[in-house]
């Protein structure tokens, strides 16, 4: 079983909770999963509304772990405002850390996510950095006190899966004992397959279940892949080759000799 | 006094930030609250004291990914 910090958990399906057609069926993307972490984030609350105690009630009803985030910083120092504002308001030590560099990729700045990292880490945080695939960065990460990796597949809601394979192997051979999350940019459910199957201990899905079609029903196949790919890994895939390789046994084939 | 609520200009009674809050209708919300950038716990929001011009921010769980 993945274990994040001191927390075991059996799933290793993770779902973000926005834009998702209605909190019903959120709801019942969450228990079509079986997840048993979501991601959460903050926002500005207008006292009329109150629409954040709305979805705050919806969440605790689901009785999940929530892992709230720090999407939309762009600084350290909002980054780490808005971990404390989020570890008094969820009542956890929890910190999906994101500090975004780029717009258009929504590409971590990975020079303010480590100064963060360190920042949070060194107060109790238990930080999950939404980071690249650099190695560099993630040595820095550890060092800092990172001790789980949140590395993205691609763009942030972008569906194109695992951009670069090369770089993703690297990392998880070089970190084989750090529990490493795929979080963004996967599309479909081969892609979380190819995920684990490539050893990555979990992924993070939002936007290819919220805005599929059937959202309950795209839940439901991302579980059932990732179950697959994380069977598949242990049970030791076969290494690609160049040329074929029959699986008849040849000998004793007619007509020959 | 005019402070900014969540980007918004807002006239107050109330000098504190709990007693802000409540006048601004947050009361008994889960809310988390900032003041000109820094983070303040509710524990310490009695005795935060606001002025004219203050920037609050004020936030609560929302969806995320």
């Amino acid at each position: 079983m993945p274990r994040f910090y001191q927390t075991e958990v059996r799933s290793r399906l993770m779902l973000g909770t926005a834009r998702y057609p209605s909190p019903a069926v959120l709801a019942d993307a969450v228990r079509a999963a079986r997840v048993e972490i979501v991601t959460v984030s903050l926002r500005r609350e207008s006292a009329g509304e109150r629409a954040g105690q709305a979805f705050w009630s919806l969440v605790r009803e689901l009785s999940v772990r929530v892992l709230p985030n720090t999407a939309g910083c762009h600084t350290v120092k909002e980054a780490v405002t808005t971990a404390h504002m989020a570890r008094e308001v969820f009542g956890t030590t929890w910190i999906k850390l994101e500090v975004i560099g780029e717009d258009d990729t929504l590409q971590p700045d990975v020079f303010g996510l480590v100064d963060a990292a360190r920042t949070l880490c060194a107060e109790g945080f238990e930080v999950f950095p939404y980071t690249t695939e650099d190695l560099v960065v993630a040595e820095r990460l550890l060092a800092a006190g990172c001790q789980v990796l949140m590395p993205w597949g691609a763009p942030i809601g972008s569906g194109r899966g695992l951009n670069n394979l090369f770089g993703l192997k690297a990392l998880r051979a070089h970190f084989p004992d750090v529990p490493l999350i795929i979080d963004a940019g996967l599309g479909v459910p081969s892609h979380a397959a190819r995920a684990l199957e490539l050893g990555f201990d979990a992924v993070l899905i939002n936007t290819a279940v919220a805005q599929a079609r059937d959202p309950v029903q795209m839940a439901a196949a991302f579980a059932q892949a990732v179950e697959a790919g994380y069977a598949a890994r242990q049970a030791g895939p076969i290494e690609p080759r160049d040329f074929a390789a029959p699986s008849t046994p040849l000998i004793g084939t007619a007509f020959r000799g | 006094m005019k402070i900014l609520v969540n980007g918004a200009w807002r006239e107050i009674e109330r000098d504190e930030l709990a007693g802000a809050l409540e006048e601004l209708g947050y009361g008994g919300s889960a809310v988390s609250t900032a003041v000109n950038g820094e983070f303040i716990a509710a524990a310490h929001r009695t005795r935060t004291v606001l002025v004219e011009g203050d920037r609050i921010e004020v936030l609560a769980p929302m969806q995320g990914g």
